[in-house]
C-alpha cells in the first residue's frame, strides 16, 4: 500500500524547469536593466566576457600561429561518451554536471589526495599555450589553450622513483553521457596513458580555458589533457583521476582497436593507419580549393620531444 | 508551366538534383559546419551511394508491382548516382587537394578505404559509359554480363564506407541492411525459379518420352 504523506501536485500545476529557468533569466534581466539603466544586450555580453583577456603567453606557444576562428573548434569536437556526431556532442555536451569538481591523485605518489578544482588552479599560475592539435581522422586546428603544465601539478603530490607511466580517467556520468548509459563501442569511463617522460615534458599541459575564457563543456571542461605532439584522441577531456604506475595502461582506443591506435600514438606522416593515410591534413578554416596541410613529424614538435623517442621503432611503437 | 505535370520522367530527372541544389545552398549560406570541405565530400558521396542503391531496388520493385517500363528509371538512377559519384571524385581531386598530385598520390596508396571507392568508381564509369541503347546493341550478350558487376560496385562501395570510419557504424549498417535485403530479393526469385525449373524439367521430359513413343 502507498501512504500519501502529502497532497499530490498535479503535474499541471508545476512548472516546467526550462520555462521556471527562462521566468529568472528575465526577472533577473529586468532587474538589471532597472538597476544599471542597460540594455538586455549589454547584460548578456557582460555574461560573455572573457574571464582571462590578458593571459601571459607561455614560452612554449606557437605565437606565430593564427589560431582557428573559435566557433569552429567549439562545433567540432569528437566527445564519444555523448554522440559519434560531432556537432551534436556540442548541444548534449551541456548536461554534463562540472561544478564542484575534483581530482584524485594516486598510485606511485608520496602525496596522494583528492584535489578541488578551485584549489589546483590557485596553486599553479595559468599561462595560454598556442597549440596545433592535429586528429588521428586526418583534420587540424590551431588552439589557444589556456592551462598549466602537467609537471607543475605533478611536483605537488612528488611522484616517487618506481613511477613509470601515468594514467588519465574521463569522469563517469552515465545520466548526462548516453554513450555511457548505453555501453556503446568504447569500455567507459575514457582512459588514457603517457610515460612518465612524456608526462613531465614543459609541453604536455592541463587545460581549463581557450581563446581566453573557460573551456566549454564540449572541448573537455573543466580540466582536459592536452599533448600537442600526439594524435587528439590522447589529449582526455573531463579528468577526474590520475594516477601514477609502473606499469604501463591500457588507453580506451587501443583496448578497441589495438592494431589500429597504439599506446604513443605520436603525430607521424609516414606511418599510415592501417585504413589511411597520414600524410596531410585538412586545416579548418581553410577555404575550398585550398591544399591540405602537409603532417609533419611530431605535429612539428620534433625539435622539443624527438629525443624521448631516441632508438625507438616508431613504426612498431605507433 | 515550363514543363508537362504528367511527364513524370522529366519530374524525376529534376528531383535527382535537389540534392545537389541543397549542396549548393548551402555551401551559399555557410550551413556546412566547422569542416565544410569534408561536408560536401560526405554529402556527394551519400548521394552516390543513395542512387546506387535506389537503381537496385527498381528491379524488385518490378518484380513485386508487375510494373512494366521502369528499365528507363532504372537507367536514369543508375546515371544520377554516376553523376553523383563523379563530384564526389572530382570534389576529392580539386576542391580537398587542389590538384597537389603528389598528395594525392600518397592519399591513395595509403588509404585502403580509397581504393574499394576507386573500384566502385571504375565500375560504375564503365556502366554508364555503356548504358545507351547504341551500345547496349554493340555488346549484346555481353551487356548483361558486364552490368551485373553493378553488385560488385554495390560491395566496394559498402567496404568504402565501413573502412573510413573510427567508430558511429550507425549509417553504413542501416545502408548494408537495405542492400542486403535486395540482394536478398534477387537471390530467393533465382532460387525459386530454379526450385520451379527442377519441378518442371522431369514434367517436360515425361511428357516428350511419352510422344516419342507414339
Amino acid at each position: 500500500m502507498i501512504i500519501h504523506t502529502h497532497k499530490n501536485i498535479p503535474s499541471s500545476e508545476i512548472t516546467d524547469p526550462l520555462v521556471f529557468k527562462q521566468r529568472r533569466d528575465i526577472i533577473k534581466a529586468m532587474a538589471a536593466i532597472m538597476l544599471t539603466g542597460s540594455s538586455i544586450r549589454s547584460v548578456w555580453a557582460e555574461n560573455s566576457k572573457p574571464i582571462w583577456p590578458k593571459i601571459a603567453k607561455s614560452e612554449f606557444s606557437n605565437q606565430d600561429l593564427t589560431s582557428t576562428p573559435s566557433e569552429l573548434v567549439k562545433n567540432y569536437t569528437n566527445y564519444y561518451e555523448f554522440s559519434f556526431n560531432k556537432e551534436d556532442s556540442t548541444k548534449l555536451a551541456q548536461n554534463l554536471q562540472i561544478d564542484p569538481w575534483s581530482v584524485e591523485i594516486s598510485g606511485e605518489v608520496e602525496k596522494p589526495g583528492t584535489f578541488h578544482l578551485e584549489d589546483i588552479l590557485q596553486q599553479l599560475s595559468l599561462e595560454e599555450y598556442i597549440y596545433r592539435f592535429r586528429c588521428v581522422e586526418a583534420w587540424s586546428m590551431v588552439v589557444p589553450w589556456i592551462g598549466f603544465s602537467l609537471r607543475d601539478l605533478l611536483h605537488i603530490v612528488k611522484p616517487l622513483s618506481s613511477a613509470k607511466f601515468v594514467r588519465f580517467t574521463s569522469v563517469y556520468q552515465p545520466d548526462s553521457m548516453p554513450n555511457q548509459g548505453k555501453n556503446a563501442m568504447l569500455a567507459w569511463p575514457y582512459v588514457e596513458g603517457l610515460r612518465i617522460d612524456e608526462a613531465t615534458h614543459p609541453l604536455t599541459i592541463l587545460a581549463t580555458g581557450m581563446y581566453g575564457d573557460k573551456l566549454p563543456k564540449q572541448n573537455g571542461a573543466p580540466l582536459r589533457l592536452v599533448v600537442p605532439w600526439k594524435y587528439g584522441f590522447k589529449s582526455i577531456k573531463a579528468i577526474v583521476k590520475i594516477e601514477l604506475l609502473k606499469r604501463p595502461p591500457i588507453s580506451s582506443w587501443n583496448k578497441f582497436a589495438p592494431n589500429e591506435y597504439g599506446f604513443y600514438a605520436n603525430v607521424n606522416p609516414d606511418v599510415a593507419h592501417p585504413r589511411w593515410s597520414q600524410n596531410s591534413e585538412r586545416l579548418l578554416g581553410s577555404g575550398f580549393f585550398t591544399a591540405r596541410r602537409q603532417t609533419e613529424l611530431f605535429n612539428g614538435y620534433g625539435e622539443q620531444v624527438a629525443s624521448l623517442y631516441n632508438d625507438m621503432d616508431l613504426r612498431h611503437f605507433f | 508551366m515550363i514543363f508537362q505535370i504528367n511527364n513524370l520522367r522529366s519530374l524525376t530527372v529534376l528531383a535527382c538534383l535537389i540534392p545537389l541544389v541543397g549542396l549548393v545552398l548551402d555551401i551559399g549560406l555557410d550551413n556546412l559546419g566547422s569542416n565544410p570541405i569534408q561536408a560536401l565530400h560526405i554529402r556527394l558521396g551519400d548521394w552516390a551511394l543513395r542512387f546506387l542503391w535506389i537503381t537496385l531496388a527498381i528491379t524488385p520493385i518490378q518484380t513485386i508491382t508487375k510494373w512494366r517500363g521502369m528499365t528507363e528509371y532504372r537507367q536514369l538512377f543508375g546515371l544520377y548516382a554516376f553523376f553523383y559519384a563523379s563530384l564526389h571524385l572530382l570534389a576529392y581531386i580539386f576542391i580537398d587537394h587542389a590538384l597537389m598530385w603528389k598528395m594525392i598520390g600518397i592519399d591513395i596508396i595509403e588509404s585502403s578505404y580509397i581504393w574499394f571507392g576507386l573500384l566502385a568508381y571504375i565500375i560504375i564509369f564503365l556502366l554508364a559509359i555503356s548504358s545507351p541503347k547504341s551500345a547496349k546493341k554493340r555488346l549484346g550478350k555481353s551487356w548483361k554480363k558486364l552490368h551485373r558487376f553493378i553488385y560488385f560496385a554495390a560491395g566496394a562501395a559498402m567496404i568504402h564506407y565501413f573502412w573510413q570510419l573510427k567508430g558511429n557504424l550507425a549509417e553504413p549498417l542501416f545502408y548494408l541492411i537495405l542492400i542486403c535485403m535486395l540482394l536478398g530479393f534477387r537471390a530467393m526469385v533465382w532460387f525459386k525459379n530454379r526450385q520451379l525449373s527442377v519441378m518442371m524439367i522431369p514434367k517436360a521430359r515425361k511428357l516428350i518420352d511419352e510422344s516419342s513413343d507414339d
